[in-house]
């Protein structure tokens, strides 16, 4: 099943979610997809003046072109989403290296998809990253469950 | 053809990045390699590359941490080497989620053995009437 991840880059949801036999649904993809084509028009991340137009279809067109260039790289991963695994408030989503109005646009856009998804915190001490593993685990074989079904 | 590029992070008190690149190595297989102080990143084809690493976690599969990554190894538009140095960007990310992995390792294990972690008591919002008793004690009289 396709398991939407949120933080979009995580290295411990992506793992997690390959580990016990899923398909994380990480930004890492579209990223991939935009820097292997042979023409690099927009170096590093090739986002071109085109993809806040393709961000139209998630925001309005007064909302600024950050979050609609973000959404170009984020959308298609929402829509390909069978699950989401997500993690509230993350550290480092906050200040420079993110975005908080298109972080509240994907949560928003993943709970009206209406998907099974999964609540979280980063744990904070041994007992809390135990019970974090389980409920991932968990969740995951449940969805493996229903896919059967 | 599909072609990915993989970034192993090592957390492991057994095994080195220097380790994992030799059994990438000794493995044949047609990828490219690239030892980092964080791990190894592998790119290739997207079946060899599963598979690979795959087979590459079991050396040790609680200290083994793996994600896909966009740039190839030593691409010129993000290699630190060609943008005079500086943090990366997805650096951040790294740094902050490594500090997690031991405790990931733990839950892993943990989950192995089959141990079930006690469900934590939901916090209860403070009432009102406790806080007007605790503002009322603390006054000065």
């Amino acid at each position: 099943m396709k398991v939407f991840i949120y933080p979009t880059n995580s290295l411990i949801l992506s793992d997690l979610v390959e580990r016990f036999g899923h398909e994380p649904l990480a930004v890492m993809q579209e990223i991939s997809k935009r820097v292997n084509t042979p023409g690099l028009d927009s170096p590093p991340m090739n986002i071109t003046p085109e993809d806040p137009k393709i961000g139209l279809k998630y925001a309005a067109v007064e909302v600024p072109s950050g979050v609609r260039g973000r959404m170009a790289l984020n959308g298609p991963l929402i829509s390909k989403a069978e699950a989401a695994i997500i993690v509230r408030d993350p550290v480092v989503s906050f200040g420079c290296m993110g975005c908080a109005r298109t972080n509240e646009l994907v949560n928003f856009l993943i709970r009206a998809k209406k998907i099974p998804i999964l609540d979280l915190y980063y744990p904070s001490s041994e007992e809390e990253a135990k019970e974090f593993v389980y409920k991932i685990s968990q969740f995951l074989k449940s969805l493996g469950k229903e896919e059967k079904k | 053809m599909d072609n990915i590029t993989k970034m192993i992070v090592i957390n492991s008190s057994k095994v080195l990045p220097s380790d994992v690149v030799i059994k990438l190595y000794e493995s044949n297989a047609d990828v490219m390699i690239k030892e980092t102080c964080f791990g190894v990143m592998v790119s290739g084809e997207r079946s060899v590359v599963d598979k690979l690493l795959s087979e590459t976690r079991k050396i040790d599969p609680y200290g083994i941490f793996i994600k896909e990554r966009g740039f190839a190894p030593g691409e010129p538009n993000r290699c630190r080497a060609t943008r005079r140095g500086g943090a990366r960007p997805g650096f951040h990310m790294l740094e902050t989620e490594e500090k997690l992995l031991p405790q990931i390792a733990q839950g892993l294990r943990a989950l192995d053995k089959g141990e079930i972690p006690p469900l934590k008591m939901k916090k209860k919002k403070l009432e009102l009437e406790k806080l007007m008793e605790i503002i009322k004690n603390a006054e000065v009289s």
